[in-house]
């Protein structure tokens, strides 16, 4: 369907669209919607590199493929590897890669692909400073399996292998902060987004895009049917995670922090608003929030000071 | 243009890195393993002299070097690696991806035995733990067949879109100096012209694809079929290949089981890899000495040469099989293909096992003329003493 040029002026997205009809994912996924706005922020000139996650399924199975891209479905723990290889073929045959006219290359992996299994290959990538991008989709714990805990699961979140029960078996660790790992690594573009902020996530996209050797994102995609929470409500847990400041919105570019919060001059909201929309955490008792809230409030006025002090 | 060789005195890691240059590698991904590592430092060399362009990766592990590896083929390049061992057994889940994926990776593995104990000396059970993923395996007996070796294995495996593994000794051959004769890069490059690739990820003139997805069981099967088919087709490409390299340079390798001296031979011996190079020499003293034997060299083992088998088997009335390796629990992995091979087959030579030179243990002469003493009083008698003898066994 063409869109008219004045309605696409108006748009704050891209009118392209590139992720077609015909996906797997489940209703309220957010990880389709992040697929989507990769999509239309590089469009067909783009390789992805998708280890065993959602994504692989939601891809479509053989023959077909949803996305209007190329795709390279590998091993778990081997994103990172793999998008070196692919940068590394391209300049062995002279083919431009990224800016307006090059391709882009993107690794898309879940957060156990990222936080857990493929750690390894993801600091190979980035330490020598391989020219593509990693999206870490983060829905906080192994979906395609069957919602098992990985690292990036929060503290109190009931999953498959902690099912709570009886001996109050939650997950006892606090996410890990794999952003912060990738900063270490001194890259020149690392940022977090959320599929509840497009606008922010399709800037940091395009930055990304300009931006020389290895950049990182962290998105934020809710998984109604991991999190137990209505598909209609995706978004709205999404803009909580944020408002709450528990999935802070940020950028690391050059050394130099900037937090890109909605309402920057806001305190954050209370936890439980976040929490309550999500049948993964109704197991939480008093003290189970108050240990979550205590360290979100801790980690955001570490990030308020990077940002003051490195801003 | 006239061949005319480049005579050069070479490790046979060197022999691999010059290999891999002169077939015009575009990616390398490796991470260093002893025995291995010369073989990428060489082509670090290469590319800080300024002889290539090679583009070089350099991983933090073996899983990621083959995944590189991988990534770049996919890409469309001509991707080599080199590894050992541990590093080997570390890369298993991506050669599965590699074959699957279709693509015409090749590496030089340096066997070496598998830990523990710690060994870095030779042994083949690295490799030949990697029977069934879809790779092709070639044993080169001395540092010219580790660079002709290369050289074809990128021309077969491009011609049928399977990866291949190119085998060499630990020390006895990684790091043993020896004459190479070389070719001209105009006449490789006549041999092996630049890849055309099945599929290339950075092809977007095409409509979107995804390779590697999900296969539900009403398709999977037919994958793995063509796979065969391709491991089929490529005993034909091998032969051709290996008689086109014969004609342009002087070394024939049309037979993927090279047969020394078996024409009139009671019984051969059969091996892979650099201790043929002993048992060739064993087998002219023992001629001179009255016994009518002969050496069967496994050049390759996957695709597994049956017919040349089967046409060797039927005329001999035994063979010795001699395994550096070993599957627990069963007998030495040649051996075991050997005699399933034959199994249903008229020929039925006596069939012994002698596994020798576990770890690197030094394999000798003199060991294959005792072998020959006690294969000989086998074939007399009719019938095996023991059928699976760990002939360097401590007593």
């Amino acid at each position: 369907m063409e869109i008219p040029e004045q309605v696409k002026k108006k748009l704050t997205l891209p009118a392209e669209e590139y992720f077609y009809a015909g996906h797997t994912a489940c209703q309220g996924c957010g990880a389709a919607l992040g697929l989507r706005y990769v999509l239309k922020a590089y469009g067909r000139k783009t390789i992805f590199a998708i280890p065993a996650c959602c994504s692989t399924i939601i891809a479509g199975a053989w023959p077909y493929n949803t996305l209007g891209a190329n795709l390279f479905q590998t091993a778990f723990e081997t994103t990172g590897a793999v998008l070196g290889g692919i940068e590394a073929a391209l300049k062995a045959r002279g083919i431009k890669v990224k800016g307006e006219d090059g391709v882009m290359i993107v690794g898309w992996a879940g957060d156990g692909g990222t936080a857990d299994i493929g750690l390894q290959a993801l600091s190979g990538f980035l330490e020598r400073g391989h020219d593509a991008l990693y999206i870490m989709y983060d829905n906080e714990a192994y979906m395609n399996t069957g919602i098992q805990r990985s690292s990036s699961t929060p503290y109190g979140a009931w999953t498959t292998n902690t099912p709570g029960g009886k001996r109050h078996f939650l997950e006892k660790r606090h996410k890990k902060k794999v952003i912060d790992i990738v900063i270490a690594h001194d890259i020149p573009y690392a940022a977090t987004a959320s599929v509840a902020y497009p606008e922010d996530f399709i800037r940091k996209l395009k930055t990304a895009q300009k931006t020389p050797g290895p950049s990182f994102i962290q998105l934020f995609a809710p998984c109604p049917t991991g999190w137990r929470s209505p598909t209609d409500k995706s978004i709205e847990i999404a803009r909580l995670a944020v408002q709450t400041a528990y999935f802070p919105l940020f950028e690391y570019k050059e050394g130099k922090y900037r937090i890109n919060m909605p309402n920057p001059k806001k305190e954050p909201k209370p936890i439980e608003e976040f929490l309550k929309l999500q049948g993964r955490f109704k197991y939480m008792t008093k003290e189970d929030i108050e240990t979550l809230q205590g360290w979100v409030l801790r980690e955001w006025e570490k990030l308020k000071k990077l940002a003051e002090v490195f801003g | 243009m006239e061949y005319k060789p480049i005579r050069k005195v070479v490790s046979g890691n060197y022999a691999a890195a010059y290999a891999a240059l002169h077939s015009r590698v575009q990616v390398v991904a490796a991470y260093p393993i002893t025995p291995q590592t010369s073989i990428i430092e060489k082509i670090a060399e290469f590319i800080a002299n300024g002889e290539t362009d090679i583009q070089y990766v350099p991983v933090e592990s073996e899983h990621s070097a083959m995944a590189a590896c991988i990534g770049a083929s996919a890409t469309g390049a001509r991707a080599f690696t080199a590894t050992s061992a541990q590093g080997l057994a570390l890369m298993h889940e991506m050669l599965h991806w590699a074959s699957g994926a279709r693509l015409p990776i090749v590496m030089v593995d340096v066997n070496r035995a598998m830990a523990p104990p710690w060994s870095v000396w030779d042994d083949q059970t690295d490799s030949l733990a990697q029977r069934d993923t879809g790779w092709m395996q070639f044993y080169a007996e001395n540092n010219q067949e580790v660079y002709d070796g290369v050289i074809m294995a990128f021309k077969v495996a491009e011609t049928v879109n399977l990866p291949a593994m190119v085998i060499e000794s630990a020390f006895i051959l990684s790091h043993t100096y020896d004459v190479v004769e070389m070719i001209p890069q105009e006449l490789v490059d006549e041999f092996l012209p630049p890849r055309k690739p099945l599929y290339d990820l950075a092809d977007f003139e095409r409509e979107p694809f995804s390779v590697g997805s999900l296969a539900t069981p009403a398709d999977y099967y037919e994958f793995r079929y063509k796979i065969q088919k391709a491991m089929e087709e490529a005993k034909k490409v091998i032969k051709e290949v290996g008689r086109e390299f014969g004609e342009r340079f002087g070394r024939d390798y049309s037979q993927m089981i090279e047969t020394y001296r078996t024409d009139d031979a009671d019984f051969v011996f059969m091996g892979m890899g650099s201790l043929m190079g002993t048992v060739k020499q064993a087998v002219d003293i023992l001629r001179q000495e009255g016994y009518k034997v002969g050496a069967a060299k496994v050049r390759w083992f996957r695709p597994f040469p049956k017919e040349e088998l089967y046409e060797l088997a039927k005329n001999v009335d035994g063979i010795a099989v001699l395994d550096r390796n070993y599957s627990f629990g069963m007998e030495g992995i040649l051996f075991t293909e050997a005699k399933g091979a034959l199994y249903n087959t008229d020929a039925k030579p006596l069939m012994k096992n002698y596994i020798v030179g576990l770890g690197g243990r030094d394999f000798t002469v003199n060991d294959v003329r005792k072998i020959a003493e006690n294969m000989n009083a086998v074939i007399e008698k009719g019938e095996l003493d023991v059928e699976v003898d760990w002939y360097h066994l401590k007593r």
